[in-house]
């Protein structure tokens, strides 16, 4: 499993508890729109966002916030964030 | 930093629908408060028939007014944002009862801030009845935002 993979795994798992739409999760991929596709409302990604911190031990600033619209975004962020600790 | 009734003044509430008397006290962890629930209310009549007691809805609504909305214009004025024509929507509640309301009965609201991020704010909240029993005990979480253009 790539560490693309890994991590997308890693995220389902996180979202899993918000998501609205079974389908989408199931096939939850890079290009999953969290509001579109898992219709995870945006009370609700705020608590996906604070659970990313917690099991990244990383910080979201609000520029970060606005920009986590997909997965593909969340994998950027999270990465970029890991990489600055 | 603003003083309690400013606070009150600042709700987007009236009556019928205020639910808020007094604030007691303030802080960034937590806010508490207080209301008596009115005999003339119009619920009354009809929750239950001859047998007034104040619908789980409104408690939770009262919780909601005192321990989210109350503490988030606080927090929000806190933090430099404005809070003119501030707008809250609620967006989550899990509420457990204990004890019955009755008309002309006053209550206490306690809330304590889970967290404050991204203008969502969630906190666990508590009401007690006069005789400091608790009444009802749960989270409730909305988003907050200062007036758009």
């Amino acid at each position: 499993m790539s560490e693309k993979d890994k991590m997308i795994e890693e995220l389902k798992l996180i979202v899993k508890p918000y998501i609205q739409d079974e389908k989408g999760f199931e096939e939850m991929h890079e290009g999953t729109d969290f509001i579109n596709d898992l219709k995870i409302n945006s009370a609700n990604l705020v608590d996906v966002i604070l659970d990313i911190e917690d099991k990244y031990d990383i910080i979201f600033d609000n520029d970060s916030m606005d920009k986590m619209l997909n997965v593909k975004a969340a994998l950027e962020i999270i990465n970029q964030k890991v990489s600055e600790k | 930093m603003m003083n309690l009734k400013e606070i009150i003044a600042k709700l987007p509430y009236e009556k019928p629908f205020l639910f808020v008397d007094d604030l007691i006290e303030v802080t960034e962890n937590g806010i508490s408060g207080t209301y008596t629930f009115h005999e003339n209310h119009d619920f009354y009549k009809g929750h239950f028939k001859n047998n007034p007691v104040t619908p789980g809805v409104i408690l939770t609504e009262t919780m909601a007014q005192i321990g989210l909305v109350s503490f988030g214009i606080y927090l929000m004025n806190e933090a430099g944002e404005s809070i003119d024509g501030i707008q809250i929507a609620l967006t989550s509640t899990e509420i457990d009862f204990f004890k019955p309301v009755f008309s002309n009965e006053k209550v206490l609201v306690k809330s304590e801030k889970d967290y404050f991020r991204f203008n969502k704010l969630k906190c666990n909240v508590e009401m007690f009845n006069a005789k400091e029993e608790l009444v009802c005990r749960g989270k409730i979480a909305g988003m907050i935002a200062g007036k758009t253009n």
